[in-house]
């Protein structure tokens, strides 16, 4: 058989998609892919049609990214083949793969973080004038215009690192979107997104499909599912366990093919009795960020803190934590007012904070797993400076097993692990930490639904020997399910205050939408 | 699980097999290149080298660079030979010798830490400033003739080994240990492969960068006390272009001037590989005009063979031929 690949991006696009609806846009055959000590894909064939949302599901590490990067060219498989619309290809680079009309949202975000928004979404493919210089205007233009069709409202001029990740979460759509690609793959696009981002973005999707575009769709958010997906297929150990309709399953059928076993309460919340006050905020203030917020935290309390994209949440964590200046306000720990003015010493004063971006704020991603598990505890492990290497290792043995972070050893780099690994290890480093009090911002951010169950009851085990934490989520079943109390924040502030008992959904949607 | 090591360890390996060609082609072209006494020379000669290449791997290792490092050497050099000049005691001489390469490195480290200077700037201004105040210090001339003890540092031997090799040796062991065993090196990695990450988990980013360049400027006062009692001598003009070859013995062993990865057992390698590339050159009567030519290239080699070695591996180890 000849492999001819196919040219010309989309010339050919509204052929296929008007002509021939239920068409076939891909077949993988049998593929299998090994990285060194691990088999990530073993025999798994898919296939996708065109204008369908195929969605792909299974634990963490089952092999999901793997699947699409081997579509996307940005790695290559070991064995197996790849049909686009009926001719055989070999998609060995992301070039290509462009080439071919294949977009893809990776889950690890690629932006480059000191290009402007726009310049990030026309990346490589800037358009110049007739003495090669980029034309800035039509840049921001058609930017704009990708932009607000998806709803997002940021000046793209803006270098990208002044972004949270939702808003870069966005601004990857909107990367993807401007290749105009037949095939469009989405890995966890929205696990940094609330309800309001996720609404658009399932405009964009439904409208993508109806053009005919095929997409793939992975998320750990089962309910998205049944939301945007026609077809659903599940992976798990690298190997492929099944394909069905979305309209035939359920999502108990779906988790038992995931883990292979029955899943009991998904927010198995104990609530302890709240102890003495270990935190309390006043009239804290940042310009531009946070206008007088206060609170306060008690011991074996969750303090679930939600809202909007740019609300704020995670600027007054970022304050909390010394890793942003305060302009003015009291923080008082324990009793004693303090000036935290480095992470270092809020480290010191008994606080763990987890970050939302674990790529660029959360990991070393050339370290060992082991060495990001004790970056923030190494001096728990030595003495004088010296690292105490077996009660290191016995420490992060311990870990992997508790959170079962899907690892061939300790010494894997944490660049090799799955997405949802990653942020297993992320969590290791600071339960490792013993702090008193945890800031959580997004910690279940692409954790798998088993493991999530597995994550809360250790807060719960947490909070029962009396630690606090404040926990800042998307996800709003999370933050409801989880929190004993919860804040919510609009433009900068906090609007509202809400005991778990009295919360519901349309609730905190409600005050997080600014009405009063 | 042994070819994995085996994998993991090609970088390396690659790096050595270098080490082994060169040797291998001076010795085709030189009878005299393997005698023990020649090994000896090329020991003591890359000894100086080698010193400054290890303080120059922890600031690569952190993503830095230090362009000052000979710079430094002048200026340490010509202070630690006035203080023997003005008869002080050796010991206090070497300590002020050290010291001022300390104190160099140490406001490169303040430079960068706390006014957020590129290390390449702030160390390439120290590198103009070091060597002015060089010259200014003994008014451009050369200061020499010291004391048989304090030329024992670089005559000396022990078991019939050098006294520079055996500092040399013991100084490689010494930053092996720091690197892999104790707090400071495990920072020193974190920081070159994700400093905002290191900063949030904790980690006293300010004081272990700024720890970090004052331990090169300090290793670069200990290379000027090595030189100045090997040549019996020292020059404001000493050091020139050191930088050069410590970063290129650092690259050629395999850290990445991205920072996060590196090893102190491959800056040996390329600090031998250096110095048998001079010697060897040198026996062989190429002309020292040729021989700048000549290790640029093999610089520019050796980072390019490296680049395609691990670019192979992985595609040989995407298409399974190795596991
Ligand atoms: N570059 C790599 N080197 C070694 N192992 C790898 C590499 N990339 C992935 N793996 C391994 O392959 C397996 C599958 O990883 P993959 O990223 O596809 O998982 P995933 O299904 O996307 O999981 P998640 O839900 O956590 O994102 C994992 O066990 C992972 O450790
Ligand atoms: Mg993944």
């Amino acid at each position: 058989m000849t492999k001819t690949p196919i040219r010309g991006p989309c010339s050919d696009f509204n052929f296929y998609s008007k002509i021939m609806p239920n068409i076939t846009a891909l077949h993988m055959r049998h593929i299998r892919k090994v990285f060194p000590g691990v088999v990530a894909l073993d025999d798994v064939s898919f296939d996708l049609k065109a204008g369908e949302v195929h969605v792909l599901l299974g634990e963490n590490g089952a092999g999901k990214s793997t699947l699409v990067k081997i579509l996307s060219g940005a790695i290559q498989k070991t064995d197996g083949e790849i049909v686009l619309f009926d001719n055989p290809v070999e998609i060995d680079s992301p070039k290509q793969a462009q080439k071919l009309g294949i977009g893809i949202i990776y889950q690890e975000l690629n932006l480059v973080p000191s290009l402007t928004a726009a310049e990030n979404i026309f990346l490589g493919r800037e358009r110049t004038n007739s003495v090669g210089l980029i034309e800035k205007h039509t840049l921001l233009s058609s930017a704009q215009h990708i932009l607000s069709s998806i709803g997002l409202q940021i000046d793209c001029d803006q270098p990208v690192r002044s972004f949270g990740i939702a808003q870069r979460q966005m601004i990857e759509v909107a990367k993807a979107l401007s290749l105009d690609a037949r095939i469009l793959i989405m890995d966890e696009p929205t696990s940094a997104l609330s309800e309001t981002e996720i609404k658009q973005l399932f405009g964009v999707i439904r409208k993508l499909r109806e053009k005919g575009v095929a997409i793939i769709y992975i998320s750990h958010r089962l309910q998205e599912i049944f939301e945007i997906g026609d077809r659903v297929t599940v992976l798990r150990d690298g190997k492929l366990v099944g394909t069905r309709m979305v309209y035939e399953t359920s999502q108990a059928e779906l988790v038992k093919m995931m883990v292979n076993r029955e899943l009991k309460e998904q927010y198995p919340r104990h609530r302890t009795d709240r102890g003495e006050e270990i935190l309390r905020v006043e009239k804290l203030n940042r310009k531009g960020a946070l206008r007088d917020i206060s609170f306060s935290l008690h011991r074996g309390e969750i303090l679930g803190i939600s809202g909007l994209l740019g609300s704020g949440r995670t600027e007054l964590a970022r304050a909390l934590f010394g890793a942003d200046r305060i302009d003015s306000g009291e923080i008082v720990i324990k009793g004693k007012c303090r000036k935290i003015n480095s992470p270092r010493t809020a480290v010191k004063l008994g606080l763990g904070f987890l970050t939302e971006d674990r790529k660029s704020q959360g990991l070393v991603l050339s370290l060992s797993v082991k060495d990001n598990i004790t970056l923030s505890s190494l001096d728990l492990f030595s003495r004088l400076g010296v690292i105490s290497n077996k009660r290191e290792e016995r420490e992060a043995k311990s870990f992997i097993e508790q959170l079962r972070i899907k690892t061939p050893s300790n010494h894997q780099k944490v660049l090799n692990l799955s997405g949802g690994n990653q942020q297993k290890v992320v969590l290791a480093k600071w339960l490792s930490r013993k702090a008193d009090i945890f800031i959580f911002d997004e910690p279940t951010r692409g954790i798998d639904v088993g493991s999530k169950v597995e994550i809360y009851q250790l807060m719960n085990q947490l909070t029962a020997e009396g630690v606090a934490i404040i926990m800042i989520s998307s996800e709003l079943p999370e933050v409801l399910g989880m929190s004993d109390r919860i804040l919510i924040m609009y433009q900068h502030t906090i609007v509202c205050e809400l005991k778990s008992e009295e919360a519901t959904q349309e609730r905190v949607m409600r005050y997080a939408l600014g009405a009063a | 699980m042994k070819k994995e090591l085996l994998i993991q360890n090609s970088r390396q390996l690659g790096t050595f097999v270098g080490l082994i060609v060169v040797t291998a082609v001076f010795w085709i072209l030189s009878p005299y290149f393997l005698t023990i006494s020649n090994l000896m020379n090329i020991a003591e000669q890359a000894s100086i080298n080698a010193v400054i290449a290890v303080g120059m791997t922890f600031v690569i290792i952190a993503a830095g660079i230090d362009l000052s490092v000979g710079s430094i050497v002048a200026l340490s050099g010509v202070v630690l030979a006035g203080a023997l000049q003005a008869s002080l005691p050796v010991p206090v001489a070497i300590l002020l010798g050290l010291g001022v390469g300390a104190l160099c490195g140490l406001s490169n480290g303040l430079l960068i830490s706390f006014g957020r200077l590129p290390p390449f700037i702030a160390t390439l201004g120290m590198m103009s400033v070091a060597r002015g105040i060089a010259l200014f210090y003994i008014d451009g001339r050369p200061v020499s003739g010291f004391s048989a003890e304090f030329r024992s540092l670089a005559t000396g031997e022990i078991a019939r080994i050098p006294s520079p090799v055996i500092i040399m040796i013991v100084l490689y062991i010494l930053a092996h240990c720091i690197l892999h065993w104790t707090k400071l090196g495990r920072y020193t990695y974190a920081i070159g492969g994700n400093e905002e990450a290191a900063n949030l988990s904790g980690i006293n980013t300010r004081m272990i960068k700024t720890t970090i360049y004052a331990l090169c400027g300090m290793l670069s006062g200990l290379a000027a006390v090595l030189l100045t009692a090997r040549l019996n001598s020292a020059q404001p003009i000493a050091g020139l272009m050191y930088e050069l070859d410590a970063i290129a013995a650092v690259v050629i062993g395999g850290t990445s001037l991205l920072g996060g990865e590196g090893t102190i057992s491959g800056t040996l390698i390329g600090v031998l590989i250096m110095g048998i590339l001079r010697n060897g050159l040198n026996l062989v009567g190429v002309s020292s005009f040729t021989q700048q030519v000549v290790i640029g290239s093999v610089i520019i080699l050796a980072v390019l063979i490296d680049m395609a070695v691990r670019k192979d591996r992985t595609i040989l180890l995407a298409k399974g031929i190795i596991k």
